[in-house]
């Protein structure tokens, strides 16, 4: 059970990290949208069996994470926990797709395996990317971005609510949890009867308190607009930032980099 | 002014598995009034107050805030003229850092930058939690939690001032500087507590709620005084008023 309430400071660990101030937290958080927009989208327009061409990607959350002071033991377990889902959608490409694809000496290797490798890699990176972004602009300034992006206003809301809403259903199952923990003695309990009315009794509790929360929101005269207290305005340290990220993605995407250094490499040799 | 009057008639609120939260309850609170909703656990206080900004809407009987009912027309304003500090500061903090929190009232009524700011500076440094400006509001003290949430309410410089115990959880000296700010603050209060030694210190006037209906209603004083009212409803007098039986030994009759 403490496992609930580690995962929920963890993920309040994330937003805390978002009030820091390094160089990459004041950068306008729209030119951060667009640079891990532009990451993503290069990422996952790779053809299906890639693997070389996308270890450079590795290069962005290589130099972003400690520009950001992001620990690094925080992320990898944030990883870990998030990796089985990438796991459950690439598990079944090795079972259906047995054509062998490459052979590393006297070893077929399928392109299913290739393609289920090639799905981790991504996942990965696309993965880290997302937990950068949130890390160093917050989900007030990517939802403030968005709604820069013209993207529709009750969008944007529903998403910051969404993302409240995650903290209000974690801190409400950290204290159930610990009430049912200090009740137990630590004993079993009674077995798997108290979760299931634990877990009954969170989504009331927890529709109750978001409930609370909103005419809370409204009794100060929310109508549906975030501000945010630095105040969007594009510098050109945004605009060069911007740039050469999106620069360097594309000469990424476009050429094999590993590859040409070999050829380069094998050229000099021979 | 007509404008900040508080009227309930005969409201009645059923929670939705059947418990009577509030039954047939009438008050006026006119402008400039203080005060103080009394009873025990379970009375039926914070279901009374949770009408005033519609929250809760009356079962039955009405909710006057001002010149007009509150309807869901009407509601709006009525949310920008009432501050409602809630039971639970955790209602109340939900962005990142408490100078967000305590920024989003001000922000949304559309000042401008600086006096936001002004606002959130002074706010913060009378409830005494300057320093914890930058601090995400789960990272706070339960007693911390409710000074910033009465902050997120003081920077909206409310007409109508409803807490809901406003001094669970403070530290003697953060009781003492809450009853000086709410001193301070001239308009119209409503605040239910526990607290009988704020109510005798703030309050000229308070209403008993016991199992959801209005016992008395009346001057604190003459309240305070009728201890078989107060008896009756589980109370007791406050410390201030009862007399100490070490220095003053009751006489007998
Ligand atoms: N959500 C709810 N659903 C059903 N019944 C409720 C609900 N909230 C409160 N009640 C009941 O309504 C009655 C009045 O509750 P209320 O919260 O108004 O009491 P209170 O006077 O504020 O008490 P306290 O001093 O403990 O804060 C109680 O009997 C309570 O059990
Ligand atoms: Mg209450």
């Amino acid at each position: 059970m403490a496992d609930i309430a580690r995962s929920f400071n963890d993920l309040n660990f994330l937003d805390h990290l978002s009030t820091g101030n390094s160089f990459l937290h004041r950068l306008d958080p729209r030119v951060k949208l667009l640079t891990v927009m532009g990451f993503i989208f290069a990422v996952v327009s790779f053809p299906r069996y890639e693997i070389s061409s996308l270890l450079p990607f590795f290069f962005f959350p290589a130099v972003m994470i400690p520009l950001a002071n992001i620990p690094v033991r925080y992320l990898m377990r944030k990883y870990l926990f998030l990796l089985p889902f990438a796991v459950l959608i690439g598990i079944f490409n090795p079972i259906f797709d047995r054509e062998p694809f490459a052979f590393i000496g006297p070893l077929a290797v399928s392109g299913g395996m290739i393609s289920f490798l090639s799905i981790l890699i991504r996942f990965t990176l696309t993965i880290l990317a997302a937990f950068i972004l949130v890390a160093v602009t917050g989900f007030n300034g990517i939802c403030l971005a968005l709604k820069r992006f013209k993207v529709p206003e009750v969008f944007c809301v529903q998403l910051m609510m969404l993302y409240r809403y995650i903290f209000v259903l974690s801190s409400e199952a950290v204290k159930m949890a610990r009430a049912r923990e200090l009740r137990s003695f630590g004993r079993k309990g009674q077995g798997i009867k108290p979760y299931v009315s634990l877990i009954g009794h969170l989504l009331l509790r927890t529709w109750d308190r978001a409930r609370r929360v909103h005419t809370a929101m409204l009794s100060r005269g929310f109508h549906g607009k975030f501000y945010m207290r630095r105040p969007l305005a594009l510098k050109a340290s945004d605009v060069i930032f911007c740039l050469a990220w999106l620069f360097l993605f594309i000469v990424f995407r476009l050429y094999d980099i590993p590859a040409v250094i070999g050829e380069i490499l094998t050229g000099a040799v021979a | 002014m007509s404008h900040h009057i508080v009227e309930l008639k005969n409201l009645t609120y059923v929670y939705p598995d059947g418990t009577t939260g509030i039954c047939d309850a009438s008050v006026r609170i006119t402008h400039g009034e203080s005060v103080a909703i009394i009873g025990p656990n379970g009375a039926g206080k914070s279901t009374l107050l949770l009408h005033l900004n519609g929250f809760l809407w009356p079962s039955s009987g009405s909710v006057r805030i001002g010149d007009a009912p509150l309807t869901k027309e009407t509601i709006r304003d009525v949310r920008r003229t009432v501050g409602m500090v809630f039971q639970d500061p955790d209602d109340q903090l939900f962005m990142p850092t408490i100078h967000d929190d305590v920024a989003f009232g001000p922000y949304n009524l559309g000042l401008p930058n600086e006096e936001v700011e002004e606002r959130v500076n002074s706010a913060l440094s009378r409830m005494g939690i300057m320093h914890l400006k930058d601090k995400p509001p789960y990272r706070l003290s339960a007693g911390e939690k409710r000074r910033a949430a009465i902050a997120t309410v003081l920077s909206m410089m409310p007409d109508i001032l409803v807490m809901d115990e406003p001094s669970t959880g403070l530290d003697p000296f953060g009781r003492r500087q809450l009853i000086g700010i709410l001193k301070e603050f001239t308009h119209t209060k409503i605040i239910a507590t526990h607290d009988l030694d704020l109510v005798a210190d703030l309050c000229e006037r308070a209403i008993i709620i016991h199992d959801g209906r209005i016992k008395a209603d009346g001057p604190t004083a003459d309240i305070f005084r009728d201890e078989a009212l107060l008896h009756e409803c589980g109370l007791e007098k406050p410390f201030s008023m009862q007399s100490c039986p070490i220095c003053s030994p009751v006489p007998k009759p």
